[in-house]
């Protein structure tokens, strides 16, 4: 059996209270391994972007336990959390993915320049190459805002991977994209996962996005159906 | 942190226009904060000049003190009247040690004796009440600049020569060169020539003032010794109280300042600085509503990448230096422009030398420039710290899932 990455036992996110109350996660169990390829499934507001901003340390679980790379998340403090995330964790989101008033290469070495203070030369080194390899070598020091819908999501891909985390988060990374770009992304996403053992979760509603993935998680009333 | 301040930056440039009005904003109240402080200052030093600058600032004069009366073993009622003699003046007689010990005290620029009296000037059928103040010949222009106000004639005293203010002259048709008699109190009388007219621009000294020479007050006032006051001039005006207690102390002479009959002068120069210190404030308090609101509409239009920057690994502490670098930096932009504006404004007033009555008396050497713009990167700064601390606080789930 392979190294497992993410263990999460018994998980549970309550939002509001009262009758407002909505139990969205009912004691959800999960193990992703490392260097899995896996789409989250499940009808819309089943819980899907719940569970992957949990996984990301953007949110707590109302109870359960997280533990990531031996690491107690459920019980870590924000200070640690950002800290893990940054070097642990990369998110490819469906909107608002990337800052508007920055290029594509200052976008990507974000992660980088954040924790190291200033953006270095062997930032940009190797911020330039994965635009190249998103195959956005014409791009790199354009406005983020004046490129397409898909190659924004192969820019985002690119920061995701910069920090080289060891999870991949991604909800709907391809639900604004045709299907041509929604596939390019998907290779550029195989790709990585293949030469680098990156673990990349991807939430969508797309059956043939999820059948480019190894495995396939339902979920629904709150666990893991499947 | 250079990588907070490259996004600062950026952010600021990304909205150019946006900027451009808060730099100005801010930039206008620096520039009231300069125009009030060189004004206030200006003013301040304009009034005290005008008055302060023309008096004795430490007057060392003896205490008249009326004769005990003569009314002992009286029977019956007594009604007594007791004329007001204005010849009867204090004397001070044993001044001439001390002179060379006050000429020497710190801050002290001058010292002038001086002969005092009430006299009358008659021409033909003329005739004025005068004060005449004797003065030695060296120190005419030692207390009042008399030399600067000279209408004709010289300031130069000396036997037979008398000073005498514009208005006077006029009233009593006298012209330069032309000779006066001058009936003093005393009953003694002396003929005198018009040398010198003077108009200091108030109507006191110009209409009822008369100088002579030290030599021909004693004569006039039938004092061989002694003298009436001393006026002593400081080059600070401020330190005349102070002065006044070290004179005391050294010499045993009644010394006074002239803070002691100027309460009123002062209390109208204090309530005009603090006038201008709440006109300062108000420019300082619009200045931090203006940068904290525009920086707080700035956090809520960025919200989204706020919570991109947090949910990349941004920690908190980015988030708030990234905002608080754009209010130091909008306020250190808008303290130049501002000083850089207020300076070139101040500079088309006229000088104080070359004042005019009717203009505005700013000196713009007190504009305060440094400090204006120092107080206004704090103020700018601190103003930052609420949007910047709300800017940390955005909750990046919500955020990026607008
Ligand atoms: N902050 C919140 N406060 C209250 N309820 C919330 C909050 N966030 C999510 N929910 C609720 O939790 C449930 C699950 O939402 P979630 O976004 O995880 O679903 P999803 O599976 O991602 O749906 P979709 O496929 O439409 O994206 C929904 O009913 C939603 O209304
Ligand atoms: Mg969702």
């Amino acid at each position: 059996m392979s190294e497992v990455l993410v263990d999460v036992r018994d998980l549970w996110k309550t939002f509001g209270e009262g009758e407002a109350e909505t139990r969205v996660l009912r004691g959800l169990a999960l193990t992703l391994a490392r260097g899995e390829m896996s789409a989250l499934l499940g009808p819309s507001g089943s819980g899907k972007s719940t569970l992957l901003t949990i996984l990301g340390t953007l949110m707590q679980p109302t109870s359960g336990s997280h533990w990531m790379l031996g690491e107690d998340l459920a019980r870590a403090s924000d200070k640690d959390l950002t800290d893990f995330r940054n070097l642990h964790i990369g998110f490819v989101f469906q909107f608002h993915n990337l800052l508007p008033d920055f290029s594509a290469l200052e976008n990507v070495i974000f992660p980088t320049a954040v924790r190291e203070g200033r953006e270095t030369a062997a930032a940009r080194a190797r911020g330039r190459d994965l635009l190249v390899r998103m195959g956005l070598a014409d791009r790199i020091h354009f406005p983020s805002t004046s490129l397409s819908g898909g190659q924004k999501q192969r820019v985002a891909v690119a920061r995701a991977l910069m920090n080289r985390p060891e999870l991949v988060l991604a909800d709907e990374p391809t639900g604004n994209l045709d299907r041509a770009s929604a596939n390019q992304v998907m290779d550029l996403i195989g790709e990585i996962n293949r030469d680098e053992g990156t673990t990349f979760l991807i939430s969508t509603h797309d059956e043939k996005i999820a059948a480019r993935c190894r495995r396939q998680i339902l979920v629904g009333d709150g666990q893991v159906t499947g | 942190m250079l990588y907070a301040l490259k996004i600062s930056t950026r952010y600021l440039t990304a909205s150019k226009a946006q900027t451009f009005l808060l730099v100005f904003g801010v930039a206008v109240g620096v520039f009231i904060f300069i125009f009030m402080s060189a004004l206030i200052g200006g003013l301040a030093e304009f009034i005290l000049s005008r008055t302060a600058g023309d008096l004795s600032h430490v007057t060392i004069e003896a205490e008249a003190r009326d004769p005990d009366l003569l009314l002992h073993d009286a029977k019956g009622i007594v009604m007594l009247v007791r004329e007001k003699d204005s010849s009867r003046e204090a004397r001070l007689t044993s001044t001439d040690a001390f002179l060379p010990v006050i000429e020497r005290l710190d801050g002290v620029t001058a010292v002038s004796q001086q002969i005092t009296g009430g006299g009358v000037l008659r021409r033909g059928a003329q005739t004025a009440q005068v004060s005449v103040t004797g003065v030695e010949p060296s120190k005419v222009s030692a207390i009042i600049d008399l030399a600067s106000y000279l209408v004709e004639g010289s300031v130069e005293l000396g036997a037979g020569k008398i000073l005498i203010g514009k208005r006077l002259a006029q009233d009593m048709n006298l012209r330069l060169g032309q000779s006066v008699r001058l009936l003093a109190d005393t009953g003694i009388d002396q003929s005198l020539v018009v040398t010198g007219i003077y108009e200091i621009g108030s109507g006191g000294p110009d209409r009822r003032q008369a100088y002579v020479s030290l030599a021909t007050a004693r004569t006039l006032y039938a004092m061989p010794q002694g003298i009436s006051k001393i006026e002593i001039k400081l080059t600070d005006l401020y330190a005349a109280d102070a002065t006044a207690r070290r004179i005391e102390a050294i010499t045993g002479l009644p010394a006074t300042s002239w803070t002691e009959n100027a309460a009123q002068l002062l209390d109208a120069l204090e309530a005009q600085a603090q006038t201008g210190l709440m006109l300062k404030s108000f420019a300082l308090i619009t200045i931090v509503i203006g940068v904290a609101s525009a920086l707080l509409l700035s956090t809520y239009r960025r919200r989204p990448e706020i919570g991109i920057m947090r949910a990349m690994g941004a920690p908190r502490s980015f988030v708030v230096f990234v905002f608080v670098m754009q209010g130091a930096m909008i306020g250190l932009a808008g303290g130049l422009f501002g000083a850089g504006v207020g300076y070139a404004v101040l500079l088309a007033f006229p000088s104080r030398d070359a004042f005019q009555p009717g203009n505005l008396p700013i000196d713009i050497a007190q504009g305060a420039y440094g400090v204006a713009i120092l107080l206004t990167v704090v103020s700018a700064t601190l103003a930052a710290i609420l949007p910047a601390r709300a800017a940390s606080r955005v909750d990046p789930v919500t955020a990026i899932g607008q």
